[in-house]
């Protein structure tokens, strides 16, 4: 009998990790549900703008920038609370944190996952609605390339909320208010880098500032959550 | 090396009530210890102390003589648990659950030898189907197929024998007993009779006290 080779593993010291991601890759996969409703919210939102504030491209291209921002980094948020809870209910989380893997590296590879899962789609989707909003078409490359940067650093803080929010029933307010005065920041300076776009003044210092608040997150969130994690489940 | 953890005056309290005080414990290669007690007198408590995954006691640990919250990494790479959730995906078929399960330990696994865990537990067939389709008992089975895929020296079983039918209770005591019988160690807890052919320590949690007793 010979059965085809669909789970090759890894080899070395990284295969928990690809095996983590490639596990979640594929959870994705068997259920879009969960990756799709925070962009049928990004996309909803958007749409409703026009109907609400006014049609006339004058307005709505000022505007522009802040909506898209705004609009992903709830998107985001949305998307947060499935970041453990259901290996929290099933077990799965027990036993990540039983692996003899560094818990830190285990989580990032989980925040990479949702990461590809919603800040990307966000990012590539924005271009489609920023035509609806009358967005200028020179700032496009940086629309994306500042929300492809924020949304990361946004899933990495918001990495943190999630572990701490695991162990509570209907969460998401917690959620949300424990996450959101992180968010600020590379709100600022997201929305800013595409207002510098399309007013002809330099974007590089706030792509500068959004990669810089990129590596903090980089740096301090892996950890922070792994904490927080192991604080949700012996609770 | 053998494989030794030591309990030394193990305390614990939960919401202002001392689950068991004063335990004194002693796991090596080739003992099954079997917690028992009424519900909520600290049995999954006590295994996830002994596990390391909660630090809340008083008393001591030991791991091979040292403080286990200093060896943590080494005991956990010694360290097999199967908790009362199956830790499965149910979207996932069980050969996919079973590989991830593998890959965390940071055991290469063949699809050869993933299916023939499955097979050991009596799974042939199931392979590829999502774990959510199978029954309460088939799902445990696969939780249990780690058993036979994961190489560990120590297990940990809280309440292993829940929805299996009377061929799975055979399967996991033939299992226990030759997991022991290779000089492997066991705690479990169950309020199942367990017929394994060899000697079996039990520790009974309870109001009036703990008791161990081989």
């Amino acid at each position: 009998m010979s059965r085809p080779e669909r789970y090759a593993e890894p080899s070395g010291a990284n295969r928990p990790l690809i095996a983590m991601m490639r596990r979640d890759l594929l959870l994705m996969m068997r259920s879009p549900g969960a990756w799709l409703n925070p962009l049928a919210f990004f996309a909803l939102v958007i749409t409703l703008f026009p109907v609400g504030i006014s049609p006339a491209a004058s307005v709505l291209s000022t505007l522009a920038p802040g909506l898209l921002w705004v609009a992903a980094l709830l998107a985001t948020l949305l998307s947060l609370e499935g970041m453990f809870r259901d290996d929290a209910e099933d077990g799965s989380l027990e036993q990540l944190l039983l692996a003899p893997q560094p818990l830190p590296l285990l989580v990032l590879a989980r925040v990479a996952v949702h990461w590809v899962s919603t800040g990307l789609p966000l990012a590539l989707m924005a271009p489609v609605l920023g035509i609806m909003l009358a967005l200028p078409s020179g700032s496009y490359p940086m629309l994306m390339a500042s929300l492809a940067l924020g949304s990361a650093a946004l899933s990495l803080i918001g990495a943190i909320g999630a572990a701490l929010t695991i162990g509570v029933a209907r969460g998401g307010i917690l959620l949300s208010l424990l996450v959101l005065p992180l968010y600020v920041p590379v709100l600022i300076f997201g929305s800013g880098a595409v207002q510098a776009a399309i007013g002809g003044t330099p974007v590089a210092p706030h792509l500068a500032l959004l990669g810089a608040l990129l590596a903090l997150a980089l740096a301090l969130a892996p950890w922070a959550t792994a904490a927080a994690l192991r604080i949700s489940l012996n609770a | 090396m053998s494989l030794q953890l030591q309990a030394r005056n193990l305390a614990c309290e939960r919401d202002g009530r001392w689950l068991f005080g004063a335990l004194d414990l002693e796991i090596q290669g080739g003992d099954i210890l079997r917690v028992e007690g009424a519900n909520g007198s600290g049995k999954t408590t006590l295994l996830k102390l002994l596990s390391a995954q909660s630090l809340d006691y008083q008393g001591t640990l030991l791991w091979r003589g040292e403080p286990l919250r200093r060896v943590r990494r080494d005991f956990l790479s010694h360290l097999l648990y199967i908790g009362h959730a199956s830790a499965l995906k149910p979207a996932l078929s069980a050969l996919e659950n079973l590989a991830w399960h593998a890959a965390l330990a940071g055991q290469p696994s063949s699809e050869a030898e993933r299916v023939a865990a499955l097979a050991t537990l009596g799974l042939s067939g199931f392979e590829d189907l999502p774990v959510g389709q199978l029954s309460a008992g088939q799902q445990r089975r696969v939780a249990l197929a780690r058993l036979v895929l994961v190489r560990r020296r120590l297990w940990m079983l809280d309440e292993p024998f829940t929805a299996l039918d009377r061929d799975g209770i055979q399967t996991l005591e033939a299992l226990l007993s030759s997991h022991v019988g290779q000089g492997g160690s066991v705690v479990l807890t169950t309020h199942q009779p367990l017929r394994v052919e060899v000697p079996v320590n039990r520790l009974h949690l309870g109001e009036e006290g703990v008791d161990v007793t081989t």
